[in-house]
């Protein structure tokens, strides 16, 4: 089904995005917007294809076919992993992936969005508004006790705050977050909830998730992939109650 | 906004520390002068003469291994190829003193030296020109290996090689110059190497004030290069690196250029050992391909291990305290040198891997089997 | 060849003169002749024993070239033998021992060159016509050094005569070489055709000096220059048929020493430095064996030595490995590194362990009498019968190793734990028995590849240094954990050593490989043929 979307100030837009791998389509035909500011919950069974519009939209993999924009201008099939990260597009993978042998604050002082460059980096300070803008984020994740130590020594939970934070230190516009409570205790993820809904006040962030219960307490608007396209799109309620929803999911 | 902990590494340049680097730094430099020197050969806390030199290679150990450390401790990169950056150094400095004995070889050809005339060789190779010049062989002693180790690196790095393969090339590399070295036609004496130097800048090598000199220059080097390697582990490259160790590619997502990185400390690390193997020549007076042998290149490894990898000063002990072991039972009881050394090959990996410095900075944790926490699918 | 020329024309004449019977008195009266005072008088008598065409010329000949041949004060003519220690006089006539003879009564009988040209072709001509089939062989491919018309009709003579087909073969063709020199234009032609399909570079030299003389008929001319191609192209066939046998054999000794780390790193991602010395534990097994043989078993079983020592090196090296792998490996799972720092210290001390039990210097490891020897399958380079044994043994063993790892239980088993570690260990497969029995499979094979080394090269505490190097190699560039990409990866090294070696010497060659390796290691860092396990992916 092939919708005509008109090109608009969209933060993201993809249209008619087609990923086949050896003959098994994992995206088909996708057409989907994000508008700037939004938080977005996008759900569906396995193998919808939600891993996989990510991988495209950070560059990770080439559509075969389709159009993929950010702010309607910079073409995101055509540049590469690094490009797409400094256009401030910022993912955040299913397994937490931090530095277990540096601190966190460590973790968060690489994050930083400052010169990547080798020589740099030998002679970089740490000035004082650098680590400010540390300990703000700090803050905001909830991890400035913790500051001193390993982040290997942190909690599962602690350690996707983490990665959120490091995220979030380098200034990202749009975040993309895969399963961010996957194998988090309950009261992880409320907070995790809370954390979410702190950060969407500033920047777009889409969210990929499972858990029924953490998508309704973030309340936002949730896109349903299935076979890769979308199938349905609205509030939680009107989702829930869809009949081609609720058939994908439970029928068949 | 109060200083986080965890933030700057204050402890890096702290006073403490400067002043147990400037004491240990004073004892070094002067003591060994001092029981050699001025105190009479008859009294039973004199230094003999021949000692000296042999101090001073445990110093030139010493910077190698800390060159090895500084790439396997901190970024995960473990070259089993370094003995071809030390012997590289070391047939630089060995091409100068063999231009400087001049007409005094056995020959008696001005130009030429021994091995070449030997050969019926009738001009000096290109390659040996301007090694008359002390400054031009400084200069080569460190560009020659800093240049296979960028060209090396450049390849290895940029191909995403690592781990386990990086260890064999890095093998391979070391044992192709071997092969190469052992040639005469090379034109770098063959097997026989590069021996019975006469003088160093003008001074006469075997000389006690010379050796004396070449060991406080092996001091004055290790320092220096102690400094650097703390200066670069301790600055923000130096958190790349131990990042990197972890988990390359989320570094390389975070937008680091990792190959940049790896290149620029596996560089440096040969600089260091080239120098160490430059200062490591007039001490033991020759150099052969030998230096070359993969087998060589392993041992550093264990001088890392022994030491406590990763913490610098592991290195220097490690390196110090093995080749000890080396000296006194090879003379001692030299059937039993390999054993020990293959013993300490397998107790360090399986008991021991925080090495000697690693127990002591942290001694509640005895037996660890594993240095640091490693996550599943990524090895150091 | 010029003043050849009277000698072995008189020769042929004699011979086509006299009646081949020998006369026993002729023989006698020559020899006698032999100690006459003239040079002229001693040619005359040389030439005339040659012409008898009795073969108890030859050692007078032979003695008299050497200087042995004296005359006594009573007139006889008497060859002194050195027998062991001891110094013999024999009569030259009847060849009986004489005792009692002064040494300092004897007069040699001294020549000189002219002489030593007429015995030697003398000689020459005596044993093309030998009751010794070795003899005749011998003579015939001598006869290529000088040809000529005299040679030509001699070799006709026995040609006649021989029975045997490869020394039939032989005098064929140097009767074709001395045709060619010597023989009419078509004599010459078919000769040139005949001599075409030689290997043999002294033809090859004989028929570029013929073309190159300055008066050479043109239809001559091009009939060598044709010989000559077909020549050239024989021989570069022949090299690289030689190459390419040599390069097999090199590969399927890496191959036997690698197939064991293909395995073991492979499938368990054990980086395995002491792996070396199992193949010089199996080589020193063999020494033991075959010294047990020669010390306990009568004379007649000591070529069975080898097919014992086969079990018995597997069984020897997987023992060991069993044990490295209980005592070391096991704790190090995960941490290929430290593998190879550990069990590098534990090559060193089986190093030194051999060398405080048997010493530093090779052992002395014979082929038994089966394996010695080689033939010759086109012409122009020899097959040796062990390298091709070692060849047929690398495949058996390969064959086996895919039966084990295809059809058998254990096999399963270990492709199983490769593959998902976890997984098999809930389906209940005793994943630590199956690790230590894979390794001792690994060690066991390297241990048998130690008895096939044993037998092409030395045995010495070094044994392993010098093939982990190249068995990583071959591990690395044919990739890992694959027993086909193994086969490729030796094979290919082999033969590409080989065909290097002629042009860049070994060393360079090695050099050159060894470089190649490291470049190619850059494109496919998963070598020829990777396989997309965990484990090999765990390698990062």
């Amino acid at each position: 089904m092939k919708t005509a979307l008109p090109l608009t100030e969209a933060l993201l837009y993809l249209n008619g995005v087609t990923v086949s791998f050896d003959g098994f389509k994992a995206l088909n035909d996708l057409s989907l917007i994000v508008e700037e500011g939004e938080l977005r919950t996008i759900i569906g069974p396995n193998g919808a294809g939600k891993t996989t519009m990510m991988d495209v939209v950070t560059g990770k993999t080439r559509p075969d076919s389709g159009e993929v924009f950010f702010r309607g201008i910079a073409d995101l099939s055509r540049l590469d992993e690094t490009e797409i990260a400094n256009l401030g597009i910022g993912r955040k993978f299913q397994r937490p992936t931090v530095f277990e042998n540096l601190t966190v604050f460590e973790n968060l002082e690489l994050s930083l969005a400052d010169s990547r460059g080798t020589w740099r980096t030998l002679f970089a300070h740490l000035t004082p508004a650098r680590h400010d803008r540390i300990a703000v984020t700090l803050a905001r994740i909830g991890l400035t006790e913790q500051s001193a130590q390993p982040a290997g020594s942190l909690s599962h939970g602690q350690k996707q705050w983490l990665e959120i934070g490091m995220l979030l230190i380098h200034d990202r516009t749009l975040l993309l977050l895969d399963e961010p409570v996957a194998g988090m205790t309950d009261r992880e993820t409320e907070e995790t909830a809370q954390l979410i809904l702190d950060l969407a006040k500033d920047r777009t962030i889409v969210v990929v998730e499972h858990d029924m219960a953490f998508v309704r307490s973030l309340g936002a608007r949730v896109t349903v992939l299935h076979e890769g396209a979308v199938l349905a799109e609205g509030s939680v309620d009107h989702v829930q109650n869809h009949p081609r929803v609720i058939e994908v999911y439970l029928g068949r | 906004m109060p200083a986080l902990r965890g933030g700057q590494h204050k402890n890096t340049w702290s006073p403490a520390f400067w002043a147990g680097f400037a004491a240990c730094g004073t004892i070094l430099v002067l003591a060994v002068p001092f029981l050699n020197f001025w105190v009479p050969s008859d009294s039973p806390i004199a230094l003999p003469d021949y000692l000296v030199p042999l101090l001073g290679k445990y110093l030139c150990y010493a910077l190698l291994a800390l060159s090895l450390d500084l790439i396997w401790g901190y970024a995960g990169i473990l070259s089993l190829g370094h003995g071809a950056f030390f012997a590289l150094g070391g047939y630089c400095m060995g091409m100068y003193l063999m231009r400087q004995i001049g007409t005094r070889g056995v020959y008696g050809n001005p130009l030429l030296p021994d091995f070449m005339v030997f050969l019926n060789w009738k001009e000096l190779p290109w390659f040996w020109w301007g090694f008359d010049h002390f400054a031009y062989a400084a200069v080569m002693m460190v560009l020659v290996p800093g240049l296979l180790a960028l060209v090396f690196g450049w390849l290895a790095f940029r191909s995403r090689v690592t781990g386990v393969y990086l260890s064999i090339i890095t093998q391979a590399m070391t044992y192709a110059l071997m092969l190469a070295f052992f040639r005469n036609d090379m034109g770098f004496g063959g097997n026989n190497g590069m021996t019975d130097y006469k003088d160093i800048l003008g001074w006469e090598v075997h000389q006690p004030s010379t050796r004396l000199g070449l060991y406080i220059a092996s001091v004055l080097a290790l320092g220096l290069g102690y400094l650097s390697c703390r200066y670069i582990t301790a600055s923000k490259l130096g958190r790349v690196l131990l990042a990197l160790r972890d988990a390359e590619s989320r570094v390389r997502f975070l937008g680091y250029s990792v190959t940049n990185a790896k290149l620029f400390v596996f560089t440096i690390s040969a600089v260091l050992a080239g120098l160490a193997g430059a200062l490591y020549v007039p001490q033991v007076g020759i150099i052969n391909p030998s230096e070359f042998s993969p087998g060589n290149s392993i041992e550093i490894a264990i001088w890392v291990s022994v030491g406590g990898r990763g913490t610098l000063i592991g290195a220097i002990v490690g390196a110090v305290l093995v080749n000890l072991a080396k000296t006194w039972l090879t003379g001692a009881a030299p059937e039993t040198w390999l054993f020990v050394l293959g013993a300490l090959f397998v107790l360090t990996t399986l008991v021991f891997p925080r090495g000697i410095v690693g127990l002591l900075q942290r001694p509640s944790r005895l037996w660890a089997r594993t240095p640091a926490p490693v996550p599943a699918g990524e090895q150091a | 060849m010029i003043i050849r020329f009277p000698r072995l024309a008189g020769l042929v004449l004699l011979l086509l003169a006299t009646p081949v019977w020998a006369k026993a008195d002729d023989f006698a009266t020559l020899v006698g002749n032999l100690a006459g005072d003239s040079f002229a008088e001693k040619e005359k008598a040389v030439i005339g024993l040659g012409g008898l065409g009795d073969p108890r010329a030859v050692p007078v000949f032979q003695a008299l070239s050497d200087g042995r041949l004296f005359k006594s004060a009573d007139g006889r003519v008497v060859i002194s033998v050195r027998d062991g220690g001891t110094t013999r006089v024999r009569d030259a006539v009847t060849g009986d021992d004489i005792a009692g003879l002064d040494p300092d009564s004897l007069g040699r009988i001294i020549v000189n060159n002219r002489l030593r040209g007429a015995i030697e072709g003398a000689l020459g001509a005596l044993t093309l016509f030998s009751a010794d089939p070795a003899a005749r062989l011998t003579a015939a491919q001598d006869a290529l050094r000088h040809p000529s018309a005299a040679e030509a009709v001699l070799l006709e003579k026995a040609i006649a005569a021989e029975k045997d087909p490869d020394i039939h073969a032989a005098m064929q063709q140097s009767l074709a070489a001395a045709r060619l020199v010597s023989g009419s234009k078509e004599e010459r032609l078919a000769a040139m055709r005949a001599l075409g399909t030689t290997t043999d570079p002294q033809i090859r030299n004989l028929i570029d000096e013929f073309r190159a003389a300055p008066d050479t008929d043109p239809e001559l001319q091009k009939a060598a220059d044709a010989a000559l191609t077909s020549i050239g192209d024989r021989l570069r066939l022949v090299g690289i048929a030689a190459n390419l046998f040599q390069g097999i054999s090199l590969g399927s000794v890496l191959l036997l020493a690698a197939i064991g780390l293909a395995i073991t790193f492979g499938v368990m991602g054990v980086i395995n430095m002491a792996h070396g010395e199992m193949i010089m534990l199996g080589a020193y097994t063999a020494y033991v064996c075959q010294q047990l043989f020669r010390t306990f078993l009568p004379g007649d079983w000591i070529d069975a030595y080898l097919l014992v020592s086969v079990p018995v090196a597997f069984l020897f090296a997987g023992a060991v490995g069993v044990l490295l792998e209980r005592s070391v490996i096991r704790f190090l799972y995960g941490r290929p590194l430290e593998t190879l720092l550990a069990t590098w210290g534990v090559s060193l001390i089986l190093q030194q362990a051999v060398r405080s039990i048997f010493g530093s210097p090779n052992k002395e490891v014979s082929n038994p009498s089966w394996m010695t020897g080689g033939f010759d399958p086109i012409g122009g380079f020899t097959v040796t019968w062990n390298r091709l044994y070692i060849i047929v043994f690398c495949f058996i063993v390969l064959g086996v190793l895919a039966l084990i790892l295809n059809r058998t239980s254990f096999g399963l088993h270990m492709r199983a734990v490769t593959q998902n570690r976890a997984m098999a260990s809930v389906m209940g497969i005793r994943t630590a028995r199956v690790d230590a029995l894979t390794f001792g499979l690994g060690s066991g094979i390297a241990g048998t590849a130690g008895v096939a080394l044993s037998q092409v090269g030395n045995v010495s505490p070094n044994l392993g240094t010098i093939y982990i190097v190249d068995s990583f190699l071959v591990v690395v560039f044919g990739g890992v954990g694959n027993l086909m990409g193994t086969l490729v990866g030796a094979l290919s090294l082999g033969v590409v050593n080989k065909f290097l070696e002629p042009v860049a010497g070994a060393i360079l060659g090695k050099i050159v490989v060894l470089v190649a390796i490291i470049l190619f290691i850059q494109r496919r860092p998963r070598g020829l043929f990777a396989l997309k396990g965990r484990t090999a992916e765990a390698e990062g």
